[in-house]
């Protein structure tokens, strides 16, 4: 999995790319976690995520607790069909704000 | 539901060939071959004694094969090394028939057991799963109940909690709704449809349960005497017109049908000679 961060408008951006599973869930969990304490809008951009697992939603569901600790919004991007079934098994797709686009999330968040 | 039969461009995450089992001198299966193709649920069926829980037993890998190769996920489970056999297994789930939780620990922590086995998760990322994987079978709040607690049809809804916990790309499933009544079981049903096509996995069902199977399989297999004596989708089962195939799917018994000297002969241990005189 890689990430990019960047900053846009009031916002934090976390662009997501390739397998958040097992084994990269963890430095995902680690990524989002640091930017939602810094109490600005995060919004996670999932375009480039071709899989998530279990282990990868739970990591968005605790980076969402921490977001609404700190006070901020949180919301995801650019969900893939694949990706958005997961949430919706879990019944999680009520839980997060999601936007269709990056673009869309900035206009409301950015 | 989608019948249609393998798909030609569809990956097979199983193949069994020529899968042949004994126990001491009796061969309990004999020369089986099927394929479980990505995204499929596969029925195994077939009556008491015909081989399909020793089949999914060797799937399993509790049990080693007298001849025959499985391929699983791609690789032959006979040449994997310790730490390779291990990778399999984290990719694999088993429902068993009972359930098979640990009664000393509460629902969560017997559904956080294979993350903690397996994982160098965080403990709260485990603990969101377990609870994701409760919502999932609708046992949502019951993380803290103990096994014993739980009434059978929760129990199994908790042991599919625990085998998919790790986002499995094979589930076996013993006899899920063994011992349930019909309303528990066709919940049950519905979960294993949802589980497959929210998470594209490829699930394999040994049950006796006709309606059931009917109900979720995309192709069936069925088992007589340690031989496969159908593969194909429900509509294609349905259709078929061998007396066996006929007498499975009304319930019919072979000793019903048999031969009654022959039964006979059973209950008093006798033994046909070679030309066939007691």
């Amino acid at each position: 999995m890689n990430h990019e961060v960047t900053e846009e408008g009031k916002a934090i951006v976390v662009a997501l790319e390739g397998d958040v599973d097992l084994s990269s869930s963890p430095d995902a969990r680690k990524i989002l976690l640091e930017c939602v304490r810094k109490g600005r809008p995060v919004i996670v951009d999932m375009a480039g995520v071709s899989y998530i697992d279990s282990s990868g939603v739970a990591s968005l569901v605790e980076s969402l607790q921490g977001a609404r600790k700190a006070g901020c919004e949180f919301a995801l991007a650019a969900i893939s069909e694949p990706a958005l079934r997961v949430l919706h098994l879990a019944r999680l797709d009520t839980v997060f704000t999601i936007h269709e686009s990056r673009e869309a999330a900035l206009a409301e968040l950015g | 539901m989608d019948t249609s039969p393998e798909p030609a461009e569809s990956v097979k995450v199983l193949e069994v060939e020529n899968l042949v089992a004994q126990y001491g001198e009796r061969i309990i299966l004999d020369g089986v071959s099927l394929d479980v193709h990505e995204g499929e649920i596969m029925i195994i069926m077939g009556g008491s004694g015909s081989g399909k829980s020793t089949l999914l037993r060797h799937l399993m890998g509790l049990e080693r094969r007298a001849s025959g190769t499985i391929r699983m996920l791609g690789q032959d489970t006979a040449a994997l090394t310790g730490q390779e056999k291990l990778e399999l297994h984290k990719r694999i789930g088993v429902a068993f028939q009972g359930g098979a939780l640990f009664s000393s620990m509460t629902v969560g922590e017997n559904i956080m057991l294979p993350l903690q086995e397996h994982t160098d998760l965080d403990l709260r990322t485990m603990e969101i799963m377990a609870r994701m994987k409760l919502e999932v079978v609708d046992l949502a709040g019951f993380e803290d109940l103990m096994p014993s607690e739980l009434s059978g049809g929760m129990i199994k809804r908790a042991a599919f909690a625990r085998a998919i916990v790790m986002d499995p790309k094979i589930l076996f499933c013993d006899e899920p709704s063994a011992g349930l009544d019909p309303v528990v079981a066709s919940a049950l049903d519905d979960l294993i449809l949802r589980m497959r096509d929210a998470l594209g996995m490829s699930i394999v069902v040994v049950t006796h349960e006709l309606d059931s199977a009917f109900k979720i399989a995309d192709r069936m297999t069925v088992l007589d005497a340690g031989r496969i004596l159908f593969i194909g989708t429900p509509d294609e089962l349905r259709a078929e017109q061998s007396e066996r195939i006929q007498n499975l799917l009304h319930r019919r018994t072979e000793e019903e049908t048999g031969d009654p000297e022959e039964y006979l002969r059973r209950l008093l241990g006798e033994r046909l000679d070679k030309e066939g005189h007691p």
